[in-house]
């Protein structure tokens, strides 16, 4: 780890002031950043702290949403009870991941954030366009089973690692934010996470020094919610694939996946197909898929896991 | 004690302490920080600074060139020691490469140097700032691909002289040609991490000449002597320190790196110092459980009687290494005439190959008892039965060669039973549970039976107090327990008169921990000292040994009864003796058994495997203390449930390492992966084993589960995966169509 500077912001604007400084970087939980100042891989040289911006309360829309505070601890998000019984996707989604200490510590806005868990990208003798810009990928043709099929680019087949956000991708999250100038913009959760193309170190389109304030849930849809992650453990691990999918009477409905993509993976034409199985909507979630032969399960898999999700759903 | 002959009745058969389940005595000490583990020696050592290793970043090649000033320069550094300034090393027994590189670099993460500093931070950011030019060569770094050209050897003997090159008996090409019914599969295993929950730690502290260091490791002596072998020291100047461990599977056997980096670093810094090995680093540093790519052959007459019987295994290492002992069961495991055995080891240049809990047998067994159930399913009879068909109570290969004791056939009968074999379906693929594929499997567990000479010594104070002293380590196992239940059955004491001291070099040589031999052969050393003990308080006490009877804390002879304590009121008597064996184990095979029981559940629709339940019914001698036991099997159930389902040190085989190194990647059960197991000991005694009459049980529990889960897994899906892990995607496209 390499010696840094720290400091604890009082408010949103002072904390995105403080982040202009070269080499800045906010730090909520810690939960990912810290583990990557340790190998390195993350080397800020000051940390605004932004814990104690008040930002961890869970309230009503005037549009019959919800809306998350960035600092809102997984635990808390997971265990309120109006995300319980409106948003259950969400719920299911985050008690899937990490383990019940690191959920603890973990903030909605820095889960967003978590880096990729690829694990070239954690070995700082290797090339890495995500770590080191233009050194080169060393996952493509080693070892990569864990890693994209599709939205990937030559550069970088890297995934999004998290659960909660492809919950909030299949409910149509928006991510608010600030920055310096004290203005606010909401970035759909659609546009939040990209794609790396040729620029796969930076993940998302945040600017630099932009503060995310919170997370606003859209009324609810109702329907029943499924999150299904599949894995090769039970627990404390990172998804092969997960399906969020919220699933009316009628058939219709949302349908995101994780572990697939470097981000929450959907789009509207397999929604629409959703009434037609899950072949229908795999088929085009996945149209373009380029999966290396170590991963290429992953398609068919997620095809299955969405039919396993609709079957319960037919059955409840 | 010279023990050469079968044991008589003695005091351990009275079984007031010895058999009992009696909780760990150190199980306080652990539960509330206080046992002190490699890295915790605060109060001993105040002034420690702090080392950080620095690995090599490629596989193969040499060091071109290494600047140091930038680190040097850094804040806190106080020492940097690489090759260059640590001058001539020797290289420890039982390692196979160097553990510090310079300039030729033999595999991934091998050290190349240490830095110390104040702090830990200090130590990893200086560590960061070593430039290492590399000058990269080509290596070896699969298996499959060296296979192709490697010779068949039957590496060394436990003699350290060469083994036969192959074991054939009979004719196994004719019979197996003539075998009416065969099977010819071949089956692979990854390589593994022994994934230990504390990593290889020590502190290191010099004074003048004399070094201290407090290891975490399984075998003193041992090491003790490597370490001073590699320094190039008398080993009389090197004092190993090693009371409690967090879990070795074989990994702390023998020195690593971190012991003799604290010790250089230690020299240069002119003060002790401390290093534990980070995960990622570790993983890539430390010696594995090699990969296997094995074929068997079995053919049979139609009523199922092994006529033929092959088994073949290639591994790899880097140069100087071993081939795994993958065949070592395959010699005593099952009866038939015709037999070959043979290995061939490949050069690797992945980091060295070396033990972890049951080499060889776990690898083996996962292959062997796959085999076994494709076989019984070809001549359609129950798994079960067909592997009591062709138990056998002689050598296959010496048939005048006995084993002292084998209940197979009874741990197989009892566990079917207990489990519900009957309800099994043999028929792959046709029990459900809603979404869920349903599949019973079974496999044999077996392991050799080690005996090693175990010494440990004695002190009685005027209370009545005896204390135990011996350089046994306790890894999790439940030494303290046991040795604590064996000299308090011996000296007819409650267990709480009894102290007991391990893991230092400056107490007798024991067995150590490893090969499962620690239980017996650790024991039969107290119980032998606590013997010598009697005879010299007897006469002490003016009473004939062989009348004197020690119970409740006293000496009863005749009509008098004598505080035990009272032999020591003129001084502590201190004692030291130990166990030695003759050739009882040559005379006859001694070994541990077991049947191993799974039922698992297929998702249907995702091919994902869970384990539902377990159960294990072992063979293995006396139990010393059913409790520690049956937590060494029950773990060891759950690191075969991993082996089977999710283990795997993936390979880049372009850049020679393993990719996967840390315990986010090389994924080992978690709670939710075990729901429920049992564990069954059956009642047996083994007289030829030690006065004790116990064996091992640590190893024993891991051999062949691998296979129950496996064939458990064909069973619910009729899908036959000879590749572990066992993951979905090896299966996914051949399970049931979905709707």
């Amino acid at each position: 780890m390499k010696p840094f500077s720290y400091e604890r912001a009082t408010t949103p604007a002072e904390a995105a002031a403080a982040v202009q400084r070269p080499g800045a970087k906010f730090i909520a939980g810690g939960t990912n950043l810290l583990d990557l100042m340790k190998l390195e891989i993350e080397t800020p040289q000051h940390l605004v702290d932004v814990g104690g911006l008040n930002l961890d309360r869970i309230e009503p829309t005037p549009e019959g949403g919800l809306r998350i505070g960035a600092l809102v601890t997984n635990t808390d998000l997971a265990s309120d009870k109006r995300v319980r019984k409106d948003y259950g996707v969400l719920c299911r989604a985050i008690v899937a991941g990490a383990s019940g200490q690191l959920r603890n510590k973990a903030t909605t806005a820095g889960n967003l954030l978590q880096r990729t868990r690829c694990p070239y990208f954690y070995d700082t003798n290797q090339p890495c366009n995500k770590r080191k810009p233009g050194s080169g990928c060393a996952a493509i043709g080693g070892v990569n089973r864990q890693l994209g099929v599709i939205g990937t680019s030559d550069a970088c087949i890297a995934t999004y690692p998290g659960d909660m956000a492809v919950a909030m991708r299949v409910l149509d999250a928006a991510v608010e934010t600030v920055n310096a100038a004290g203005a606010t913009r909401a970035i759909p959760i659609a546009n939040f996470h990209r794609l790396p193309g040729s620029t796969p170190h930076i993940d998302t389109t945040l600017q630099h020094g932009e503060l995310i304030t919170g997370v606003t849930l859209p009324r609810p849809l109702g329907g029943t919610h499924v999150y299904l992650k599949v894995r090769d453990r039970a627990s404390y691990a990172f998804a092969l694939v997960s399906i969020a999918a919220v699933i009316q009477r009628d058939g219709t409905g949302h349908v995101a996946i994780g572990g697939v993509a470097p981000k929450p993976w959907r789009n509207e034409a397999a929604d629409a197909a959703l009434p037609q199985g899950a072949k229908a909507a795999a088929s085009r979630l996945f149209a373009g898929a380029r999966p290396t032969p170590e991963n290429a399960f992953k398609v068919p898999l997620a095809e299955r896991a969405l039919a396993a999700v609709l079957a319960e759903v037919k059955a409840a | 004690m010279k023990f050469d002959t079968p044991a008589g009745t003695n005091p351990i058969d009275q079984l007031k302490v010895i058999g009992k389940p009696t909780d760990r005595i150190d199980g306080p000490l652990k539960t509330t920080g206080a046992a002190k583990y490699a890295y915790e020696w605060h109060e001993e050592v105040p002034n420690a600074a702090y080392g950080y290793i620095v690995g090599s970043a490629i596989a193969k090649g040499r060091i071109g060139s290494i600047d140091l000033d930038e680190a040097k320069a850094a804040s806190g550094v106080l020492a940097i020691v690489t090759a260059k300034e640590a001058g001539k090393l020797g290289k420890g027994k039982f390692n196979t490469v160097k553990l510090l590189a310079g300039p030729d670099i033999d595999h991934y993460a091998q050290a190349i140097a240490v830095v110390v500093a104040e702090t830990f931070e200090q130590a990893r950011a200086a560590a960061a700032m070593v430039r290492i030019d590399y000058v990269r060569a080509k290596g070896s770094f699969d298996l499959a691909e060296g296979l192709k050209t490697a010779p068949i050897t039957g590496g060394m003997g436990d003699d350290g002289k060469p083994a036969p090159k192959e074991d054939r008996y009979g004719d196994f090409e004719g019979a197996y040609a003539a075998a009416p019914v065969k099977l010819d599969e071949r089956y692979t295993t990854p390589d593994q991490s022994q994934a230990m929950i504390e990593p290889h730690a020590s502190i290191a502290a010099w004074d003048g000449d004399k070094l201290t260091v407090w290891n975490a490791n399984q075998m003193v002596d041992w090491s003790r002597a490597d370490l001073a072998t590699t320094l190039g020291i008398p080993k009389d100047n090197v004092r190993l320190i090693s009371p409690y461990v967090g879990g070795g599977f074989g990994s702390k056997l023998w020195i690593r790196a971190d012991v003799v980096m604290a010790a250089l670093g230690a020299k240069a810094a002119g003060r002790p110092v401390k290093i534990a090995l980070p995960r990622p680093f570790l993983m890539n540093n430390t010696p594995h459980r090699p990969a296997t790519a094995q074929r068997i052959r079995i053919g049979t007459d139609q009523a199922g009687k092994i006529t033929a019987f092959a088994h073949e295994s290639g591994t790899g290492d880097v140069a100087g290494g071993q081939p795994e002992t993958v065949t070592a069961q395959s010699k005593l495991l099952y009866a038939g005439e015709n037999r070959l055995l043979q290995r061939r080891l490949a050069h690797l240049d992945l980091p060295e190959s070396n033990a972890m809990r049951a080499p060889g047998e776990a690898q083996g067994l996962m292959a062997l008892e796959i085999a076994m159930d494709e076989m019984a399913e070809k001549l359609k009879i129950d798994p079960i039965e067909f592997r009591i068909i062709n138990d056998t109570q002689v050598d296959p290969m010496k048939p005048e060669k006995r084993f002292s004791q084998r209940q197979l056939t009874e741990c197989f009968r009892i566990g079917a039973e207990k489990f519900g074999w009957s309800q099994r379906n043999a028929s792959p693929g046709q029990m459900r549970d809603g979404r869920w594929l349903i599949g019973m499997g079974t496999a044999t567990a077996f392991r050799g039976h080690i005996n090693t000479p175990s010494k440990a010594r004695i002190r009685l104070d005027a209370k009545g107090i005896v204390t135990v002293e011996s350089d046994m380590t306790d890894i999790g196992t439940g030494s303290y327990t046991i040795f604590a239940q064996t000299a308090a059955e011996t000296m007819g004491l409650p267990l709480d008169k009894v102290i007991v001291k391990l893991g230092d070099s400056t107490f007798p040589v024991s067995a150590g921990s490893g090969g499962q031999w620690g239980a017996n052969s650790g024991t039969a050393g107290v119980y032998a000292a606590c013997m010598k003990l009697r005879e010299l308080v007897a006469e002490r006490l003016g009473l004939n040994t062989a009348d004197a009877a020690f119970v409740d804390g006293k000496v009863r002879s005749a009509n008098r009864s004598i505080a035990l304590g009272d032999a020591a009121k003129g001084g502590d008597i201190v004692i030291e003796d130990g166990i030695e064996f003759g050739d009882l184990d040559k005379q006859m095979h001694q070994a541990t058994f077991g049947a191993h029981f799974v039922e698992v559940g297929v998702d249907a629709y995702t091919g994902v495997t869970r384990v539902r339940r377990m159960l294990a019914v072992c063979a293995a001698g006396r139990i010393l203390n059913p409790k520690a036991a049956r937590s060494q099997v029950i773990g060891a159930m759950t690191m075969g449930v991993g082996g089977a389902l999710m283990e795997e040190l993936a390979v880049d085989r372009r850049f020679g390492f393993f990719v996967n190194h840390d315990l986010a990647g090389y994924e080992v059960p978690v709670h939710a992966d075990i729901p429920h197991q049992e564990v069954i000991f059956l009642d047996e005694v083994d007289a030829t084993t030690s006065p004790m009459k116990a064996k091992g049980v640590g190893e024993l529990g891991l051999c062949g589960v691998g296979a129950a889960v496996a064939n458990a897994v064909y069973n619910a899906t009729g899908v036959r995966i000879r590749d572990y892990p066992i993951t979905l995607d090896k299966h996914l496209d051949r399970l049931p169509a979905i709707a």
